[in-house]
């Protein structure tokens, strides 16, 4: 993973990158796989791997393939190492991996997994969390994404795809649909 | 050619493993989220083999920015009907006279307003870049 995000820095090439950051989704699903967090790695590989990538590819095919370089900034720079380093300064706070008496086991997981089967009665408790327990934030979630597909439509428009007639891109079409007439003819 | 007779043959099972995805979501990994990603990806690859204005034939657009708000409404909507037969917003135990098999109820349904969302919003931001183009 590190010499993939490492790649990704040192390429100018975007498409390149777009498919090297597809890549290290797939590297990140299959963290998730090794930490046993299934749902997660699932919705990595579709959307981090598949989606992300499709849709990065066609923004570059609507701007351009190269970046352009400049000269590394100074500030941002210094503000992120800074960053970086109280973050993980934070984390020596953290309890340790897998640690049983660590606040988020003792919260509200344990009931969770042993009042699920009988408060709910799905063999997947992370549906059950998503879906039941915790439906209002699942709501909320599918209501960004609704916000984000009407945002899209709102700035790339609607009303270009009525107005626009089938271009040459429907010439492999319109042959299928001549080889088809002509054999009914 | 290669592409396209394997597209043709991919883009049904796709389509297959994404709704296995979105209702068999309860019992395995998956749900609402990643079945409405697969679902787009079949829509895309039919996009990208066949040309976008085949695809927009296949799914109008009109219909997927309606499906968009569909998806969200039946979501709410569950957590109404539960309001309605007085029990707590998204409570699912009314909604069949047994709580679990409510709860199933609950879940599917709202797991098929995610779907419809997602796979929805995905096609339309696909149809929205591609469409630009040129």
């Amino acid at each position: 993973m590190a010499v993939t995000v490492l790649a990704i820095i040192r390429l100018h090439n975007l498409v390149a990158v777009v498919m090297l950051s597809g890549f290290y989704s797939l590297l990140a699903a299959t963290l998730f796989v090794v930490l046993d967090a299934v749902d997660v790695a699932f919705t990595e590989a579709a959307v981090g791997a598949g989606i992300s990538t499709i849709l990065m590819l066609g923004t570059l095919a609507l701007t351009t393939q190269h970046e352009k370089v400049r000269a590394l900034p100074r500030f941002p720079l210094i503000l992120v190492a800074l960053t970086g380093v109280a973050l993980i300064y934070g984390t020596a706070d953290m309890p340790d991996f897998g640690d049983p008496e660590s606040p988020i086991h003792e919260h509200v997981a344990p009931r969770y997994i042993e009042r699920s089967a009988e408060e709910i009665g799905l063999p997947n408790i992370v549906t059950s969390v998503l879906a039941s327990y915790r439906g209002y934030d699942t709501l909320g979630e599918v209501t960004v994404i609704f916000t984000a597909g009407i945002g899209i439509l709102t700035l790339l428009g609607v009303r270009r795809w009525r107005s626009r007639k089938p271009g040459p891109d429907t010439a492999t079409g319109d042959e299928d649909r001549n080889a088809a007439g002509g054999d009914r003819a | 050619m290669v592409l396209r007779v394997l597209g043709k043959m991919m883009i049904p099972f796709i389509m297959l493993f994404a709704l296995y995805v979105q209702f068999h979501g309860d019992y395995g990994p998956g749900g609402g989220f990643q079945a409405g990603v697969i679902f787009a990806a079949a829509i895309i690859l039919y996009g990208l083999i066949f040309g976008i204005h085949n695809a927009m034939r296949v799914v109008p657009p009109d219909v997927v920015r309606v499906l968009i708000a569909a998806g969200v409404l039946l979501y709410a909507s569950t957590g109404v009907a539960g309001l309605i037969l007085g029990a707590n917003f998204l409570d699912y135990d009314v909604l069949a006279k047994d709580p679990i098999e409510g709860q199933h109820i609950g879940i599917l349904l709202i797991e098929f307003g995610v779907g419809t969302t997602v796979a929805a919003v995905m096609i339309t931001i696909y149809f929205a870049f591609a469409g630009r183009q040129r």
